[in-house]
């Protein structure tokens, strides 16, 4: 793909803020000089390169992008992006870029975490971003495995895992990130693939477009713990059969033959049906109720057969850090600049000769 | 009607120890601090002690559930709220069960009889009436009857009408601050116009706290029972403009302070915690200084976002007690790694794990110096009165600014609560602790271009560049791994990492000589006993200092700032005395660092009840160890 400068106009309110690029971009320009050290065949490759390929249409200095990691596998994503970037410690990364970006509101932050960094230990902090619509655009990299750790099941893999630390098969029920995020009502949440680069892309685009916490997230193969786990929606042969393309506006349909589609059913779930059904759903991502993208999210290979990738939802409200700096504006306003000595007069004072 | 003619006797005092104490939900604490803004603005020299329990409401008329208020103002510098209260007011039973064994025997004692009923006397546990069954006949007893008489006066004031019986005798805590302010002298008119302001909105509830108010000042003027009046002076203090400030206060303005002084914006993560919930709530009302607070959703997000924002160039500050410390460790170890300024503030409380939240202690050191996971040094600062929170903020944010590190500050609930006057800085007198930030490449590859090192250090400080995202050309990526000496790329060769852990303990080491060297205190110079502290124990030292020296005893004080690293001369300090004594409030924390580091074979002396030392008490202990 060519990429020149912010082909697509890329913008928002908030992205207004960071400073534009002097002059046109490349890959090259975000790829630091630090060899790049995951699993060969890992699907971070794909990923890390599919992000470098598009930060060159954002346009944006690059001095001013900012990406911040947890720990694990995907949280060695910044040191290979030539920008500012800080690997942190295991699921905090969220946090660390909430304080990062309420303060600086003419940066880009964007957070690399996993399944294991984000959805388990660092759970709490993934909610309360998403909550919060605090302006981040959050990359959650899903491999439903623990990779550096040498492969013990995470809290998106499958019931009945056999991995070292369960034999037997683990117990724990797995979380779906998107219907997690949709619950914390986030107000941008997608999912794409690793493979997928014009998707991948296409999403990205998307969610630097949205002005707040935008969730993404990316299927990504782990070769050597957990190989093959998203093969229907990657392979040739299965994936169009297997897989529902989100487009807002447009009707639910999917199939190599297009003649698959989501219907409502009776009871107001969503369900499988024929594409010449006319309670074919078209779909609303803008919706500023989430029920919709919620019970899209419920779909997937095991409860349908068929997986949705694309953008369940996106809605605009003000971001956490636009309210946090008018609240500074308006206290500036009201109040006058501070003035450091009237405060510490302020109160009762008496004076002795 | 401070103006009107006194018909009794007065006395003149140098100094008055009073405490307050009634139900939590009694308005106890705000009377205190009314009583204490009358006496500041009198111009005592003051020191308080707020003692309330952890439930907001604990069950009401227990001794569990009583809050109380001691407040100790003289005529001469003072340097602890007191020992004994000269003075008890007790609005119940439980008040009354809860405070008796302080209070000295011949002490006054004012109870509220309308509260001493049969229920109340057995939720205090009270078999019998102590009024009548000889337990307090070693007292000057003042048998007033608050309730009612302030419902009276109520209902007797214009302008109070639609207040229920429950709404009037709410204002009881004023009945008795008018008649304790009668009974001290204290001037009223700062209580009256306080009052309508706090209720401004509620005219009503204003006219019923300052009828109530008066009635109590009255009172004591035409009651039989109080045939003495006292005045305490006000003291000689230095010249200048004073205001009564609590520690958490002052340490909220250091911190507004800092961030003027360094140029950067001001960032609070914090998670709410008690005691330190105050800074919060103080420094959220800044805004206008560029002030940003954010309430995390835990102590981890807390600190994690202060670091975030350390990242991009603000001043990242984060408060806490224990047991958030605890939870924000490993973020701390990884401003070591990061080599950021970070300040994290831990106002100490009683533990561990929960503790005594609402009670202080100085347990929290050896965390605070060697708790974290590898070799993590990092400063370690203390405040040792109310006002002097303000300097120690800023000396905190100096060290971590100009050192790129983290900074634990140590408070105590002490400090944190309690107040004093506090001679107001002007703005000369403050330190130029202004940062600059990294513009430029400072390294020359050997190709001939230059590039930009991250962990390239000034020689003399052993800081790394602060160079903050939006800077060209400075692009750089930072975290826990460990980092190749320079460069700051990952490194994992064995040698680069023991300079590297060398180097950031030397970085630590080095401000040893960027600080104050310990200050002796020592009027005979021939003292053979130094007493050695650190944090609030400084105030019941040095009056327990004081006592031994009037008693003709030689004693020096030494009371350190810097509990990391320690001053230059802290091991000649020590060296130059037979017995060296280190009171702490807890097991010997300081005393552990001291000998381990100085072998110096100091004596520890210890006590973690959750109350500041009394001055008496360490008179005893100090005269003990100088007579061995």
């Amino acid at each position: 793909m060519t990429v020149t400068t912010n082909v697509d106009g890329i913008s928002n309110r908030l992205l207004d803020l960071v400073p534009a690029a002097g002059s046109p971009q490349t890959r090259k320009d975000f790829t630091s000089d630090q060899e790049v050290r995951w699993c060969p065949g890992c699907g971070d490759y794909a990923i890390l390169a599919t992000v470098q390929g598009f930060l060159p249409e954002l346009g944006l200095a690059r001095e001013n992008v900012v990406f911040i990691s947890g720990i694990g596998c995907s949280s060695r994503f910044p040191y290979y992006v030539d920008t500012y970037g800080m690997h942190s410690i295991h699921g905090r990364a969220p946090a660390i870029a909430t304080g990062l970006a309420v303060s600086r509101p003419d940066l880009s932050v964007w957070v690399v975490t996993g399944d294991g960094d984000a959805l388990s230990i660092g759970g709490n902090h993934l909610l309360h971003a998403l909550r919060r619509n605090v302006n981040v655009k959050i990359l959650l990299f899903n491999n439903q495995i623990y990779g550096l750790t040498k492969g013990q099941y995470s809290p998106t893999s499958e019931q009945g895992k056999i991995t070292k630390s369960t034999p037997m098969g683990s117990l724990d029920r797995p979380y779906n990130p998107v219907s997690l995020a949709l619950g914390a009502e986030a107000t941008f949440v997608a999912r794409s693939v690793d493979s997928d680069r014009a998707h991948l892309t296409s999403v990205l685009r998307a969610a630097a477009k949205h002005p707040g916490t935008a969730l993404v997230e990316i299927f990504q193969n782990c070769n050597i713990f957990n190989d093959g786990a998203f093969d229907q929606l990657k392979d040739r042969t299965t994936r169009e059969d297997h897989t529902l393309r989100l487009n807002h506006g447009e009707p639910l349909v999917f199939g190599v033959d297009s003649d698959r589609a989501i219907i409502r059913a009776a009871d107001g779930s969503l369900a499988v049906g024929a594409a010449t059904d006319p309670a074919v759903v078209v779909h609303d991502a803008r919706a500023t109720d989430p029920t919709h993208a919620f019970a899209l999210s419920r779909l997937t290979g095991d409860s349908a057969d068929v997986t949705p990738i694309g953008v369940f939802r996106d809605v605009d409200v003000p971001a956490y850090d636009e309210l946090v700096n008018n609240q500074v504006t308006e206290a500036t306003d009201r109040f006058g600049d501070g003035d450091l000595m009237a405060l510490l007069n302020s109160g009762d004072t008496w004076s002795v000769d | 009607m401070s103006e009107q003619v006194r018909e009794k006797e007065t006395r003149q005092v140098d100094r008055v120890v009073i405490r307050f104490a009634g139900d939590s939900g009694d308005g106890m604490q705000l009377t205190g601090e009314r009583f204490t803004s009358e006496t500041a603005s009198f111009g005592n020299d003051l020191s308080t002690l707020p003692d309330f329990p952890a439930e907001i409401r604990a069950p009401a008329g227990t001794p569990a559930g009583v809050s109380g208020f001691q407040l100790h103002y003289a005529n001469h510098d003072i340097l602890t709220p007191g020992d004994a209260p000269n003075v008890l007011v007790a609005m119940n039973p439980a008040a009354l069960k809860a405070n008796l064994k302080d209070l000295p025997r011949g002490a006054d004692l004012v109870v509220n009889t309308d509260a001493f009923t049969g229920g109340n006397l057995k939720k205090a546990g009270y078999a019998t009436d102590p009024l009548s069954d000889g337990t307090v006949d070693d007292f000057h007893v003042h048998r007033v009857p608050l309730t009612s008489m302030t419902i009276k006066a109520v209902n007797a004031a214009e302008g109070t009408d639609g207040l229920n019986k429950k709404e009037s005798e709410r204002a009881k805590n004023m009945f008795a601050l008018g008649l304790m302010s009668w009974l001290y002298h204290r001037p009223t008119e700062g209580t009256v116009t306080f009052i309508n302001r706090k209720f401004g909105k509620l005219p009503a509830v204003a006219a019923a706290n300052i009828a109530a108010f008066r009635a109590g000042y009255n009172y004591g003027e035409t009651t039989e029972s109080f045939s003495v009046t006292y005045e305490v002076a006000p003291a000689r203090m230095a010249p200048g403009t004073y205001r009564n400030i609590s520690g958490n206060v002052a340490l909220s303005y250091g911190l507004v302070a800092a961030a003027e002084l360094t140029g950067l914006p001001l960032f609070l993560g914090s998670y709410p915690i008690t005691p330190a919930s105050d800074i919060l709530h103080e420094l959220s009302k800044h805004k206008n200084f560029n002030v940003r607070t954010f309430q995390a959703e835990d102590e981890i997000a807390g600190v994690g976002s202060a670091l975030g924002a350390a990242f991009g160039g603000a001043l990242g500050v984060t408060t806490t007690s224990g047991p958030g410390v605890a939870l924000k460790t490993e973020t701390l170890g990884l401003a070591v790694s990061l080599e950021l300024p970070l300040l994290l503030v831990d106002i100490q409380r009683g533990g561990p794990s929960t503790g005594l939240p609402t009670k202080t202690e100085q347990s929290d050191l050896s965390m605070a110096v060697l708790g974290r996971n590898g070799e993590a040094p990092l400063p370690v600062v203390a405040a040792r009165s109310p006002s002097d929170c303000f300097h120690a903020a800023i000396e905190a944010a100096r060290l971590a600014t100009k050192y790129r590190t983290p900074v634990i500050l140590l408070s105590d609930g002490y400090l944190a609560n309690g107040s004093e006057p506090w001679l107001l800085p002007s703005r000369e007198s403050l330190p130029d602790i202004k940062v600059t930030f990294a513009t430029e490449h400072n390294h020359t590859a050997a190709d001939g271009s230059t590039e930009f090192w991250p962990y390239l250090r000034d020689p003399e400080t052993l800081a790394r560049p602060w160079a903050v995202p939006g800077t060209p050309g400075l692009e750089h990526r930072i975290g826990g791994l460990e980092k190749a000496d320079g460069q700051g790329t990952i490194s994992y060769d064995p040698a680069n990492h023991d300079k590297m852990v060398r180097l950031r303990r030397a970085k630590i080491d080095g401000i040893a000589s960027d600080i104050e060297p310990l200050e002796i205190e020592d009027p005979s110079g021939e003292a053979k006993v130094l007493v050695l502290g650190w944090g609030s124990t400084y105030g019941p030292i040095a009056a327990g200092c004081r006592r031994v020296r009037a008693r003709g005893m030689k004693v020096a004080q030494a009371h350190l700032r810097h509990l990391n690293p320690f001053p230059a001369n802290t091991g000649d300090v020590l060296r130059a005395y037979d017995r060296v004594l280190i009171p702490e409030m807890n097991l010997g924390q300081l005393l552990t660092l001291i000998r381990a580091r100085y072998l110096v074979d100091a004596i520890g002396y210890n006590q973690v009840r959750g109350l500041p030392f009394k001055a008496a008490e360490l008179e005893g202990v100090l005269e003990d160890v100088i007579n061995q």
